[in-house]
């Protein structure tokens, strides 16, 4: 077991936004995690992540307990965030985020290497690398996010709805690059509303509701599963 | 990067620096420039000085402060007091100003750099606030009255060569490793801390640097004008910094430098007539953001003069589509 989160509680002032969480991710697998808006799939990320506290519980990242470690120690430790709505800076140039990316490694010469396997990945941001990330389309962008992800070497990448206000063809070609991500060996946490296009990606899923897990199983079994289809995929 | 050094650039950028300060010290000698010509360069020196290190906080890391007087103002008492009650030379007195400004500095930025935007303002006013009714109510600086006969140390030879190092000093921190944390966390502090930035650690440490200079700011301008008094770095004087930051531009060097002088030569215009003075920087400010809402020069910096631009960079050719 890669990550394994047990019985996680995460508060908003008097808010109850995760009611102990437990699920787990094996190394090399993707896991999706799907659900309504307000769920608790973003604060489940952000608490992986050390961007928000968690009250209780533990959170077990190759047998240490990551819950109460800072956001730049589980950075260091081999997580890497890629928050939704991309968040990418602006006002920086592609290379510049990408560099921003690996703001905690020291290794230039694998930095080096890095950037180069990120810019085979994603040609077009080899294109526009000295471009203000701002003004990059929104396939791009979230192309740049995944992809300034990738620079701090994870080997868990958590990726919050990447295929947010995207066209469908542009979804299409970023869940095919995240498979091939994970077919290097980047083991990949992926939350998303896009039920559908995740479960076709995922090896496993777990459909979060209310901050609980309500159901979990093979990606392939729920994207058969008649309660499934009827509640996220819409019939 | 040691080579870069002595690239013929930085020679030329050199001895234009020397040139200038030789240029204005001779007039200076010969009477060209008066006392009162001199006065307003102390002045827009101290302003550059200002105007420069709030700008890391506020324009460069994204800090909004409105406290940066009471740094100028802890500086300034700091340096008097080494001056005029410890009889230090004045390095001594700069010294003090500098650490005593910079620690306040870690103090106020530990607990105030949690909050953010319109919160971070209100922390950063009631500070100087503080600052000010503490320097209002100890004797021993002289209370309300101030403190008087503080020897004049500052000349063109200090102002001059402090607004060198402040200006490389923060330029080479924003375009350092370091500087690119603080302009992440202001692009985006959420994606900043999830590449592993320690935000709160940056900002601390721009909010310090920022004080640090402010307070040597303070302590330039106690040892010109003889008298200090608190109420002389309140609110008001803080506004002031900022609006030069503004109008110059958030996040520009150059524009700060741009913004003190120009402002510094209307306020001195303006001296006859205190009461216009507010009125036109309202005016100035509405025509800023209306017509340049980037400030005067906007995101042009120094590096975009060809005099700063380090030689051969890799980033010619590829543009846009």
């Amino acid at each position: 077991m890669m990550i394994e989160l047990i019985n996680v509680n995460v508060y908003y002032g008097i808010i109850h936004a995760l009611k102990g969480i437990s699920f787990h991710i094996d190394e090399g697998e993707i896991v999706t995690i799907i659900g309504a808006n307000g769920a608790g799939k973003t604060t489940t990320l952000k608490a992986i992540s050390g961007i928000q506290r968690i009250k209780s519980g533990s959170i077990m990242f190759n047998g240490k307990d990551i819950s109460k470690s800072s956001a730049t120690d589980i950075v260091g430790l081999g997580i890497s965030h890629v928050p939704e709505g991309r968040r990418i800076f602006s006002n920086m140039t592609v290379m510049e985020n990408l560099e921003m990316g690996a703001f905690l490694r020291k290794d230039k010469a694998e930095i080096k290497k890095d950037f180069n396997k990120v810019f085979e990945l994603f040609p077009r941001l080899l294109e526009r690398k000295n471009q203000l990330a701002g003004t990059l389309s929104g396939g791009e962008q979230q192309m740049l996010a995944i992809g300034r992800g990738l620079m701090s070497k994870p080997k868990l990448l958590l990726l919050d709805e990447p295929s947010m206000g995207l066209a469908p063809i542009v979804v299409k070609e970023i869940f095919e690059i995240i498979k091939d991500i994970n077919k290097e060996g980047t083991t990949i946490l992926l939350v998303e509303q896009n039920a559908n296009m995740a479960l076709q990606t995922a090896d496993r899923a777990y459909i979060i509701r209310n901050g609980e897990i309500d159901i979990e199983g093979r990606a392939e079994d729920l994207l058969k599963d008649e309660t499934v289809r009827k509640a996220y995929l819409g019939g | 990067m040691n080579t870069n050094l002595f690239r013929r650039r930085n020679i030329l950028s050199l001895f234009i620096i020397v040139f200038l300060y030789i240029a204005v010290q001779l007039m200076s000698n010969l009477g060209i420039i008066d006392s009162y010509i001199m006065l307003n360069l102390i002045i827009i020196g101290i302003n550059i000085i200002l105007a420069v290190s709030l700008n890391l906080i506020t324009g460069f890391t994204g800090q909004f402060s409105l406290g940066h007087a009471a740094f100028m103002s802890i500086g300034a008492y700091a340096s008097a007091i080494a001056t005029t009650k410890l009889e230090q030379p004045f390095i001594v007195g700069i010294l003090m100003a500098a650490v005593s400004a910079a620690v306040a500095g870690v103090i106020i930025g530990i607990p105030t750099l949690r909050l953010k935007g319109d919160y971070l303002a209100i922390a950063t006013l009631g500070f100087g606030e503080i600052v000010r009714i503490i320097g209002l109510n100890v004797d021993y600086v002289g209370g309300a009255t101030g403190l008087n006969d503080i020897p004049q140390y500052t000349n063109w030879t200090w102002i001059y060569f402090m607004v060198i190092a402040t200006v490389l000093i923060i330029k080479n921190f924003i375009n350092s490793y370091h500087g690119r944390a603080c302009i992440a966390i202001k692009e985006d502090e959420i994606a900043a801390e999830a590449m592993g930035v320690n935000t709160t650690y940056y900002k601390v440490l721009a909010f310090t640097i920022g004080a640090l200079f402010a307070g040597i700011a303070g302590a330039l301008y106690a040892n010109y004008f003889y008298f200090i008094k608190p109420d002389s770095f309140g609110f008001m004087k803080s506004i002031d910094i900022l609006v030069i930051v503004v109008f110059g531009g958030m996040g520009s060097i150059l524009g700060s430098i741009a913004g003190a002088v120009v402002l510094s030569i209307i306020s001195a215009f303006l001296q006859s007539i205190p009461e216009l003075r507010m009125v036109v920087y309202a005016v100035i400010l509405f025509l800023i953001m209306v017509y340049r809402p980037n400030g005067l020069l906007g995101k042009f910096d120094l590096k975009d003069l060809k005099l700063f631009r380090k030689g051969g960079k890799v980033n010619a050719g590829i543009k846009g589509e």
